[in-house]
């Protein structure tokens, strides 16, 4: 059994950023495991600009982005495996994998990071009915095939729900010369970014067509045609309202959930509401010693966010095998209350903070002018003003150990903004 | 000339190419589509019934309650999964415990073994997750679940390992009677043969009528399905029915072979008899029906769903016999359900027909084993590490949901019968039939497609000749 102080699953923004960072905090022995080809994961596909201008000050394309930490995962010589698949993880983090070249090996890590991202919801999970012709993709799996595979999926489009990727496609498929008929999306307000919005489907007029859905999809070998409707504010299709669009392809941007099978069958406790592991302050499971990161906890928008958070995930795996973590003293367990979603992490354990600590979230509904109030007990300790909420963006509260001092419950709730 | 033409390679098809192979005999499977088991045979609730269903002394009776037992000995010779885990029929008031009365009675005359009428308390015991209102069940042991397409597709490499001609993509647009002979015409080619045995499903009355008068109909009955995850196969242990009673026969929920969960199907009759769309008010229609069987099912777990359709007989009864107006021209048509439970027995049933024409002799180098298939995530770890170093290939997942080595996938291009597009690649490795639903794996499924058949990427298709997925080249 080959031995690691830490063992990293995923090499993506995620894995990249924990591997470097626990590095950077004195652990040696690090393996970063990578399913792909190449390191860098979904980024890889992502040619727009836009990456890091939190992180960097500047806008890069998502190759970019990824190439600054793998250039600095090999200067800082982490090994990794590419081309490498994690069968099983347990609890006592003994993990079996696979490749091509060394066969099947059984690895075990002092602690383990999981950065293993996400997935798209596909047609049969949002049950959209008609044939099943070719030409129904999921606008991940078209980004792959355009950006990195160098082959167009279809002329004249239909994109179905209006997340960044969707947006993002709409934009490329018509500079590659594709006709994008139009963006269906289900909600009465976009899961994009605004700037996506604007720069992707204003300017090259796509049309945005919102509270619509795809209701039937028609073609017998291709796509040929998709039918869509308004829907009411249940989300049903009205009747009447159906438009047939003559189409060759239908892209979906319905939804990311994060890839969690190997967290579960490790026996990792799963928020329903994200669909990612319960993490505490320092990103740690409920298996001691098990970290995970990145949108394999919570589906981000920003990668930015996604290494800040997968660097608190690294830094901890550091302390965790230096038996720094403490896992004595007082906890406070978070709780989204009215208007938000979920909150993460789920549990702050006290101690184990040193000067402060980002809590994220998201919000269920467009909101304008709102308060986003955090309180302890019955105790309020914070108070953030914010003209414009929706759940495509998330939000994130930095509080001090100070504001941690109170006893109770942690929640943070959407309240009418008070003059 | 061929000595016997089977047309369409479904699962009675195939069965009876397979079955016919272990006689001297030159057989031609004829296919319309790119790929065996493409139509009902891969769109159905993949159940191996007891046998008690059918009304005594009909063929669908008969033909059931032979076939159920050969189950274990073709799918342990073919290596395709089959289990026999037995089957529920949940009565819920009165009526209902009359009903499952009526069906133990029927099967005790079907001749169907150890059949058990349970209390409540002994349903729950085995079956925790279903509605509590039951008031008892009919148990049948017997009951089994497989996987037609793969059960199709190991016959059909069976058969062409046997010697059989394998035709894909030859659809049959007439057929001629010149005197003892039969000349099929599949637009290019031309095929003569002494006998043909007509397995067309939906299209039975169509092309029994290129050869005689019309003797019966066949309609189209659509019915749909949900899948589920993984993670919801552990739902219910047995294959679980409601009694039928007006309202209708309900819905089953029964696990599948590879681990998921089947929750369907309805019954529509349609005129359209290639309509094999899903339709939201249906799919909505069978999770309200199923939520009788159990409240709690986890539907948000849907992965997929489909629709297939039964060929359902002007008869009321499977027919299968000699047309009298064509000598030789066998009709195996309204194969609808149990025609999977019934399909080994159909076959046997179609050699005697044939015995009665013909003088036929064996064949003494008939193999009935196939290459066996390694499933490398059924292997052991020392299993698994000596193929890889066999084969480098089987250390390479492509299908991360479904766990799927680029080693299984080639092999499966590169058998009789194999693969020549992307769902037909799907239907015997099952890349892509995992939640992701090929997300990730297409592209790398569609990479090896085209290097193993050597074409190019862009002529790679999902199932039809037609079905391409990718344009062209980007610009530069």
């Amino acid at each position: 059994m080959l031995k690691y102080d830490v063992v990293v699953i995923g090499g993506g923004p995620a894995g990249l950023a924990a591997a470097i960072e626990a590095k950077e905090n004195g652990v040696d022995s690090i393996l970063v495991i990578e399913r792909d080809r190449e390191l860098g994961g979904i980024l890889q596909q992502c040619i727009h600009n836009g990456f890091g201008l939190h992180i960097f000050k500047e806008e890069l394309t998502g190759p970019e982005y990824a190439q600054r930490f793998i250039h600095k995962l090999k200067d800082m010589n982490i090994e990794y495996k590419l081309d490498t698949m994690v069968l099983d993880v347990n609890e006592e983090k003994i993990i079996h994998v696979i490749n091509e070249k060394d066969g099947l090996m059984v690895l075990q890590g002092k602690a383990i990071v999981l950065a293993m991202g996400c997935r798209e919801r596909t047609r049969g999970a949002v049950n959209i009915g008609g044939t099943r012709p070719a030409g129904v993709f999921t606008a991940g799996t078209a980004q792959r095939f355009v950006n990195m595979e160098g082959y167009m999926v279809g002329k004249k489009v239909v994109i179905l729900g209006s997340g960044d990727i969707g947006l993002i496609m709409a934009r490329r498929l018509t500079l590659e010369g594709a006709e994008v008929l139009a963006v269906a999306e289900l909600m009465p307000y976009s899961g994009g970014l605004t700037r996506n919005i604007v720069q992707c489907l204003d300017d090259y007029n796509i049309p945005l067509l919102l509270s619509h859905t795809v209701i039937d999809i028609k073609g017998k070998d291709r796509v040929e045609e998709v039918v869509i409707a308004k829907v009411d504010e249940k989300r049903r299709p009205i009747p009447g309202t159906e438009k047939n669009f003559e189409c060759d392809t239908l892209l979906l941007s319905v939804g990311l959930i994060p890839e969690n099978e190997l967290s579960k069958n490790a026996g990792i406790k799963i928020d329903p509401i994200t669909s990612g592991p319960i993490v505490n302050e320092a990103m740690e499971t409920n298996i001691e010693g098990i970290f995970a990161c990145g949108n394999v906890v919570h589906v981000h928008d920003l990668v930015d966010f996604v290494t800040g958070e997968s660097k608190r995930a690294g830094k901890n795996a550091a302390k965790y095998i230096k038996n720094q973590l403490k896992k004595q003293g007082k906890i406070i367990d978070t709780n989204p209350g009215q208007g938000i979603r979920y909150i993460v992490p789920h549990e702050i354990r006290l101690e184990n903070i040193e000067e402060k600590l980002d809590l994220f979230m998201r919000v269920d509904g467009v909101y304008k002018n709102m308060d986003m109030v955090v309180s302890i007990g019955n105790k309020e300790i914070k108070r953030i003003k914010k003209k414009h909420l929706a759940p495509g963006e998330m939000e994130s509260i930095t509080l001090s150990k100070s504001d941690l001092s109170q006893d109770g419950v942690l929640t943070i709730s959407l309240k009418k903004e008070e003059l | 000339m061929y000595d016997v033409a089977v047309i369409g390679a479904g699962i009675t098809g195939t069965f009876i190419a397979r079955e016919l192979s272990r006689y001297d005999l030159k057989i031609a499977l004829i296919e319309r589509d790119t790929d065996v088991a493409n139509e009902t045979t891969k769109a159905n609730s993949a159940l191996v019934h007891a046998g008690y269903d059918a009304t005594p002394n009909t063929l669908k009776a008969k033909l059931n309650s032979m076939g159920n037992p050969l189950f274990d000995q073709v799918c342990k010779e073919l290596d395709v999964p089959f289990k026999r885990i037995g089957s529920l029929v949940l009565a819920f008031d009165e009526e209902d415990i009359e009903s499952i009365k009526e069906l133990y009675e029927r099967g005790i005359q079907n001749k169907i073994p150890n059949l058990k009428i349970l209390s409540k308390e002994e349903v729950l015991k085995i079956e925790p997750n279903i509605n509590e209102e039951i008031k008892g069940a009919l148990y049948a042991p017997t009951a089994g679940i497989v996987s037609p397409w793969e059960l199709a597709v190991a016959l059909a490499e069976n058969a062409v390992d046997n010697g059989v001609k394998l035709k894909l993509d030859s659809k049959v647009t007439n057929i001629n009677k010149i005197d003892d002979e039969y000349e099929i015409y599949m637009g290019k080619e031309t095929l003569k043969t002494k006998y043909v045995i007509n397995c067309t499903g939906v299209h039975a009355d169509k092309i029994n009528e290129m050869v005689g008068s019309k003797t019966f109909g066949i309609h189209p009955r659509r019915g749909q399905y949900n899948i589920l995850d993984k993670s919801a196969g552990n739902f219910v242990n047995h294959t679980i029915f409601q009694a039928p009673n007006k309202l209708g026969k309900g819905v089953v929920v029964a696990p599948t072979v590879h681990g998921n969960l089947l929750v369907g199907p309805d019954a529509e009759d349609l005129d359209d008899r290639e309509n094999k769309s899903t339709t939201n008010e249906r799919i909505a229609f069978i999770r309200e029906t199923a939520r009788k069987t159990s409240k709690n099912i986890p539907f948000h777990e849907t992965i997929t769903s489909f629709s297939g359709l039964r060929a359902v007989p002007s008869t009321g009864d499977f027919i299968i016999e000699e047309s009298k107006d064509a000598k030789g021209f066998i009709n195996v048509a309204g194969i609808e359900s149990p025609g999977l439970s019934a399909s080994p027995a159909i076959a046997k049933y179609v050699v005697k027909i044939l015995k009665g024409i013909t003088d036929i002799t064996e064949n003494k180098d008939f193999n009935p084993v196939r290459k066996p298939f390694i499933r490398f995530m059924e292997l052991s770890n020392e299993a698994k590490e000596e193929i890889i170093k066999k084969d480098p290939r089987y250390g390479k997942i492509i299908c991360r949901c479904e766990m799927i080595t680029e080693g299984e996938i080639v092999d499966v291009i590169h058998r009789n019968a194999g693969a020549t597009t992307v769902d037909a690649i799907k239907r015997r490795a099952r890349p892509g039939m995992g939640r992701c639903q090929g997300g990730f794996c297409g592209p790398r499924v569609m990479e090896i497609l085209a290097r193993e058949l050597n074409i190019k990427i862009t002529d790679v298709t999902k199932d039809s000749k037609k079905s391409y997925i990718l344009t062209e080249p980007t610009k530069n």
